[in-house]
């Protein structure tokens, strides 16, 4: 059953004609035609599909497309703005948050709706925020370094 | 990581790289080029030795510096995380004496760059970091003789500078190196080695480096297989058995006809539906009805152990010193225990993916794989085309760790390519990843052994199962020793009831479990410190020198375990790398799970060209190693894989993470050695050690995960 969504998308309105029973996470990677969202296991279990709706981390590969209609969703592609990198990004580049990079853009982007919710995190409160997102190279330690960097340079 | 099937072959490569020549010198067009073959020094691995006289003999990799001044390095091995991008581009920097950043690598492009096995075994800065260096030099040492005729000034005069040629005595007769190949075209072969620079003089090399693929990651822009889109593209999704040995004996597919927009093929063994959009081609290929037998093998993740010790091949002595029945007879105390290890997946993040197009009688895939070349070779058989007709190419790789040298899926997206005539995307499901991992072999290792009345170590029979390997034999200093093996880790993949592989450290990981555990046994049993018992059982100067300095790192002190500290030690000697690791844990023995709090990881791999490369090899190494020893593991049951995702299959997590220190020992005079896979061995022994110290009970099998911790402590 095709329908007309429309929704923002990085800054942008978009409007999809689309079953709107289908993943988000493919109606951004195949009718969107934006590859930073990555599958990683399609059961909502590894974050690598993770966007942002109104702000919020959400794993695209469980909703259904027609959940966005009239919301506001950032993918990894919405980050940088004006050619510069968010400060997220800024910090995963300098603390080598990343090896392979396949979880990277679910990662800063869970990372973002956590700084969100708290300006200041503790450690724990880190890894209690980004704890069902998983990274098989393990670059925890780095990645958790960086959102403190993040954190303290944006609360500037 | 190797395995022997994918070390190829020598005509049909060789016809293959006359034509990679061929167009790859056309398309250069003018610039300095240098070809190189790597060299092996010292020992080559075991897989290598095989697969060694068959590399081409003339080249095996490019360098070109552009008339723009840009140095262009082609080679086949590919990026999966591991960072060879960034430390071969360093390398190649500093011999050539140009800024990182004018250097673009390109990678796994079975038509732009030479034939190469595969990227596995830690091997790249190893054995292909030399011959770069080395032709690096050679093209510097070419623009100082150019420069000399275009200047006017005697060779000896000039010297460069990023990039930049320049006469000492007059630093402003200079040229750029772009301006020196203009309208020219230089072939060079590397035949010996022009001394390299010192490495008293490296400004690029040897020094800690961010990443340069980093930014591309950060934003989203890079391209990983799965985001290759072509025009008309079709999304496939494979009809897939239940189990190993099942096979299909019906299948009905009329429902799925009626998904509006599919296309079912099929063809042989293969039923495939095909969608504009993947999610529709998934909701048709399960409306798919099959019928299977069902295999009875009656084999399963619990009985495996007994099943593989009937099926053992004979046993094959690898190392022997000395005489174990003389050691025996001296033996105060005869200690001996089995070590075990199931199953492991890979489970990268990436699922095995390809793109496949086809454009008249030339296949193209985008695939994600550890060896284009073997995946371009099993293309060419499956479509029955001319090895030249198929070129693959390797975008970023989501992750590899031996389990991309299996290129099924690059197969399927190509026969499917041809069945419709259509640009084809195969992406695996989490499930299909799980169900067609070639897994790290389960294995065994029974050892015997005695101490005698001053405690040291009189004889060591070490019987390894299913994971024979450089890396059994034991290299602690003992009189009497003898390893024998029964089934290598790679050539006994018919005794398992799937597929095994490479995983990474072959054979390291179960080695090192059962010989760095018995060596804490040993040391218990003699009332001794760990610690103080390996000293007292190491003559290796190396090893020597990174157990001291994890040791003060740690802050080790002096106890006979179990002390309630919950402290471990494990060291490995591995290929050329030595590594000590020490961990500090604390288990909770009601809930049975086990936190580890801290890993210090000394390691000696000679020269270091990228530290912070290193030392991210280090921390994923910790990190990856954590699951092996205390969740991963795959449960079976007649040729079911129980475990399709990671709901069931614990993968290491944030809340997992210990504080990682790592020491790199300073190694000047040893070329570099493997960086990515030494320390990953030590994860499992360090870690039942610390467990033992802290709750004073032996796992003799891994993982150590709650449900056994909580079972152990309940019974003991
Ligand atoms: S792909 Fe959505 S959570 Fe893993
Ligand atoms: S960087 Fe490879 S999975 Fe996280």
């Amino acid at each position: 059953m095709s329908d007309t969504i429309e929704f923002r998308l990085n800054y942008r309105p978009v409007r999809l004609t689309v079953d709107g029973e289908r993943t988000l996470l493919w109606a951004l990677r195949t009718d969107l035609e934006l590859k930073g969202t990555k599958f990683g296991c399609g059961m909502g279990v590894c974050g690598a599909c993770t966007v942002l709706v109104n702000q919020e981390a959400v794993r695209s590969c469980q909703i259904p497309v027609a959940d966005v209609r009239g919301k506001e969703v950032m993918t990894i592609e919405g980050l940088a703005r004006n050619g510069h990198l968010h400060p997220l990004q800024q910090a995963f580049v300098d603390r080598n948050a990343l090896q392979c990079g396949f979880c990277t853009p679910g990662m800063i982007l869970s990372a973002y709706s956590l700084l969100l919710r708290k300006k200041s995190p503790t450690e724990a409160e880190i890894i209690e925020g980004m704890d069902d997102n998983l990274c098989r190279c393990g670059s925890h330690q780095r990645i958790v370094q960086a959102i403190q960097d993040a954190a303290k340079h944006m609360r500037r | 990581m190797s395995d022997k099937e994918f070390n190829e072959p020598p005509s049909a490569t060789a016809g293959a790289l006359d034509l990679n020549r061929r167009q790859f010198l056309k398309i250069l067009g003018g610039g300095i080029i240098v070809s190189f073959v790597p060299v092996f020094a010292g020992d080559p691995p075991e897989a290598l030795s095989a697969a060694q006289p068959r590399l081409p003999e003339d080249f095996n990799a490019f360098l070109r510096i552009g008339e723009d001044g840009r140095v262009a390095c082609f080679t086949g091995k590919i990026e999966m995380g591991q960072g060879i991008i960034t430390s071969l581009a360093q390398m190649l920097a500093e011999d050539l004496d140009v800024p990182l950043g004018s250097v673009d690598m390109v990678m796994g492009d079975t038509d732009l760059c030479p034939w190469d096995a595969g990227t596995y075994g830690s091997m790249s800065t190893k054995y292909f970091g030399p011959p770069l260096r080395a032709a690096a030099a050679e093209a510097r040492a070419t623009l100082i003789e150019l420069a000399a005729e275009r200047l006017g000034v005697p060779k000896n005069r000039l010297q460069t500078s990023s990039g930049v040629v320049f006469d000492t005595d007059a630093p402003a007769k200079r040229v750029p190196y772009g301006d020196l190949t203009k309208g020219r075209r230089i072939e060079k072969q590397l035949a010996e080695k022009p001394p390299l620079k010192p490495i008293t003089g490296f400004t690029i090399s040897g020094k800690a480096t961010g990443r340069t693929d980093a930014v591309e990651k950060v934003t989203g822009k890079a391209r990983f297989a799965g985001d290759i889109a072509l025009p008309e593209m079709l999304y496939a999704r494979i009809l897939r058995p239940p189990a190993h040995g099942a096979r299909l004996t019906d299948a009905d597919t009329s429902a799925a006809e009626k998904v509006p927009g599919a296309q079912i093929v099929r063809d042989g063994d293969l039923i495939a539906v095909l969608h504009a959009s993947p999610d529709e081609a998934a909701r048709a290929v399960d409306l798919i009805e099959g019928t299977y037998t069902s295999p009875k093998t009656g084999l399963n993740d619990e009985n495996i152990f007994d099943h593989l010790l009937g099926v053992a091949p004979p046993g094959a002595v690898l190392a022997e010193t000395g005489d174990l029945q003389a050691g025996r007879g001296i033996a105060s105390k005869v200690i001996e225990a089995t070590y075990r290890q199931g199953y492991v997946a890979h489970a990268p993040m990436e699922t095995h993916t390809a793109c496949a197009n086809l454009d008249g009688d030339k296949v193209t895939v985008w695939a994600s794989t550890q060896g284009p070349f073997p995946a371009q070779r099993e293309v060419a058989a499956a479509l029955n085309m001319p090895l030249q007709n198929v070129r693959i190419i390797t975008p970023f790789v989501g992750g590899g760790f031996g389990g991309k040298n299996r290129n099924r899926q690059v197969v399927e997206a190509a026969r499917l390519a041809k069945l419709t005539g259509k640009p084809v995307q195969v992406t695996w499901t989490r499930g299909e990843e799980f169900f067609y991992d070639a897994f790290q072999p389960a294995a065994l290792v029974k050892i015997a052994s005695g101490l005698n009345a001053s405690n040291r170590i009189v004889f060591w029979d070490y019987h390894v199962y299913f994971a024979g390997g450089d890396k059994a034999p034991t290299f602690y200093d003992v009189a009497n020793k003898r390893t024998t093996a029964y089934g290598g880790w790679q050539e006994t993949r018919r005794a398992h009831p799937f597929d095994t592989g490479p995983w990474r450290g072959p054979n390291g990981n179960t080695n090192t479990f059962a010989r760095e555990s018995h060596m804490d046994v040993l040391a218990a049993a003699a009332g001794e410190d760990p610690v103080a018992f390996r000293l007292t059982h190491l003559q290796d100067k190396r090893m020597l020198r990174v157990l001291e300095a994890a040791g003060s790192a740690f802050g080790w002190s002096k106890a006979v375990a179990p002390s309630g500290k919950g402290r471990g030690v494990a060291c490995v000697i591995y290929k050329g790398t030595h590594v000590a690791a020490m961990a500090e844990v604390e288990v909770d023995t009601t809930s049975g799970r086990c936190q580890v709090k801290r890993v210090v990881c000394a390691q000696d791999m000679g020269q270091v060209v990228n530290p912070e490369g290193a030392k991210m090899q280090v921390e994923g190494c910790v990190m990856m190693g954590l699951g092996y020893a205390l969740t991963e593991m795959i449960r079976f049951r007649d040729g079911k894989v129980l475990d399709r995702n990671f709901d069931t299959y614990q993968l290491p997590r944030f809340s997992w993470a210990p504080k990682i220190e790592t020491i790199l020992i300073e190694n000047p005079d040893l070329p570099p050695q493997e960086g990515g896979e030494p320390a990953i061995t030590c994860m499992g022994a360090v870690v039942a050690n610390a467990i033992f110290d802290a709750i004073g009970i032996r796992f003799h099998e891994l993982p150590i995960s709650p449900e056994r911790i909580g079972q152990a402590v309940k019974r003991s």
